[in-house]
């Protein structure tokens, strides 16, 4: 160490400089402090293309989703957070349909497979919303018309 | 009534002085804590918390220190089982009223003549006003020893002992640092000390006892138990040293006392090195000479220098909050070092040589020779 370590001041009075050139730097250049200011200030997501927000459903060129209720989806979700009930479809070349499509963002871990495993292409993650909160556990179960209209 | 305050006017303003003053060094305790937040915000590149609002008024989050005091105030009473009943609660108290009470010295404006009567602008003239209020300011190691010993707990009986350690060894120093001032200024009482300190800006502490105004800065840190020197705390080996039992209000009294015993070492600064209540170059005379003499000349005359006086006191204070976002803390051994073998040599030897200077500058004059009685 060097005499101006040894006696501290000099070494305190640098770092004092320091600490003072960032201040006045961050109080007059508010504007571009490294900070968003989240709720107010969004960032744009630069997302990767495969990454997983929240879920939506799919609809045919008639407006009836795609779902066909085969379960795989709720089969393959290790959280076990989809729950289907299925009813016969109206249309003579589709069996079933779903009646409830529930998905419980509470228990969802975001994990894909429900995606991975759907043969029809009718769920999808890829709305890019990540902001999933709300005050009440119910509201936090997405029912079909939530889904299909993401 | 009027009558009544014509009459007894040194009474209502001694009621007034008491009163007023340990309100006033309360409410800095905010404002410390808004700027200390906010400052390390912008040092470290934050924003800091500047969120809370009330109907949409943010006040840079000086509601953020607000929320702070009803959250203390409103949590549960929490005594640790086998805490002293009675020292448990009386330790934050013994903390408090130090802070408060060493600033009743302190001189903050030039004293008032209201109605033939002079009334010093100074919570309690005394004999010995120094000496008083380092008597007094060291009476905050028995909160923090006694803080300590009633929490039964391991934790803050060592992070107690380690400050009183820290408090007493750096009060030797402090004694010894003001010395050279005293010798210098002739006199024990703050307000004879600032007057000394009138006019020119060399006239002050800081150029005529330079090293022993750095030292006693930097043991003032340390008497403030504040960065680099707050080894009463310390997360890793001490919890939170001797306050790691206590919550609510009981805590919020020592983080109080903390800031207020800044406060009180700023003001012991400002008094003894940087003029007081002085306005370089403008003496009391002068302000006087422009304001005039009656009531309302005086109080201008003592607004200025309160504005003076809360402006040095108020740079201190921020010196307080930059060094702590600017160095890291030193090692207990270091501190002990530091206090025993640099700082009270250092205060011996600014002693001895500003005595030998002072008796070949003035060994003619007849007011400070050997028949000197002050």
């Amino acid at each position: 160490m060097g005499l101006s370590e040894d006696l501290y001041l000099p070494e305190t009075a640098k770092a004092l400089g320091i600490t003072l050139r960032h201040l006045v730097t961050n109080l007059t250049h508010q504007s571009e402090m490294p900070t968003i200011n989240y709720p107010d200030v969004k960032r744009p997501l630069n997302a990767p293309e495969r990454y997983r927000g929240r879920h939506r459903l799919l609809k045919r060129e008639d407006g009836t989703p795609r779902c066909v209720a085969c379960m795989l989806c709720a089969t393959a979700c290790p959280a076990v957070c989809i729950h289907i009930e299925a009813e016969e479809s109206p249309t003579k070349t589709i069996e079933k349909r779903p009646m409830k499509f529930d998905i419980d963002m509470l228990r969802c871990v975001f994990c894909g497979l429900c995606v991975e495993a759907c043969p029809c292409d009718a769920i999808r993650m890829d709305t890019g919303k990540y902001e999933l909160a709300d005050t009440s556990r119910k509201s936090m179960i997405f029912d079909i018309d939530t889904l299909l209209n993401h | 009534m009027e009558d009544f305050l014509r009459q007894n006017i040194v009474l209502v303003s001694t009621l007034a002085k008491a009163i007023v003053v340990p309100i006033a060094i309360m409410n800095v305790v905010p404002f410390m804590v808004l700027l200390e937040r906010r400052g390390s915000a912008f040092i470290q590149d934050r924003r800091g918390p500047e969120r809370a609002s009330i109907f949409g008024i943010r006040m840079f989050g000086l509601w953020h220190t607000i929320a702070d005091a009803m959250k203390f105030i409103t949590k549960e009473k929490v005594v640790p089982a086998g805490a002293h009943p009675v020292f448990f609660y009386m330790a934050p108290a013994l903390l408090l009223i130090p802070a408060i009470g060493a600033f009743a010295g302190v001189p903050f404006a030039a004293d008032v003549t209201i109605a033939g009567e002079t009334i010093p602008l100074q919570v309690a003239r005394l004999d010995a006003g120094i000496l008083y209020a380092f008597g007094v300011a060291s009476l905050g190691v028995l909160g923090i020893a006694l803080a300590g010993w009633a929490s039964n707990n391991k934790f803050s009986l060592l992070g107690s002992l380690r400050s009183a350690s820290q408090m007493l060894s750096y009060e030797v120093s402090m004694g010894l640092t003001i010395m050279g001032v005293l010798l210098i200024y002739q006199s024990l009482r703050p307000e004879v000390i600032v007057q000394a300190q009138a006019g020119p800006i060399w006239k002050w502490g800081i150029f005529v006892q330079p090293v022993g105004a750095v030292l006693f800065l930097v043991v003032g840190f340390a008497e403030a138990n504040r960065l680099p020197f707050d080894l009463p705390e310390g997360d890793s080996e001490l919890v939170a040293g001797y306050h790691t039992e206590y919550s609510g209000m009981k805590f919020a009294i020592f983080f109080m006392s903390e800031y207020m015993s800044m406060v009180t070492i700023s003001a012991m600064v400002t008094t003894l090195f940087l003029g007081g209540w002085q306005i370089p170059f403008v003496t009391t005379e002068r302000l006087h000479g422009w304001f005039g003499t009656d009531v309302a000349g005086q109080a201008l005359t003592a607004l200025c220098q309160v504005t003076s006086f809360a402006a040095k006191v108020g740079s201190l204070l921020w010196l307080f909050v930059w060094v702590r976002w600017t160095q890291a803390r030193f090692r207990f051994d270091q501190l002990m070092k530091l206090g025993w073998r640099t700082m009270l040599p250092l205060a011996l030897l600014n002693l001895i040589v500003t005595a030998a200077v002072m008796l070949v500058i003035w060994k003619d004059d007849p007011r400070f020779g050997l028949g000197f009685t002050g």
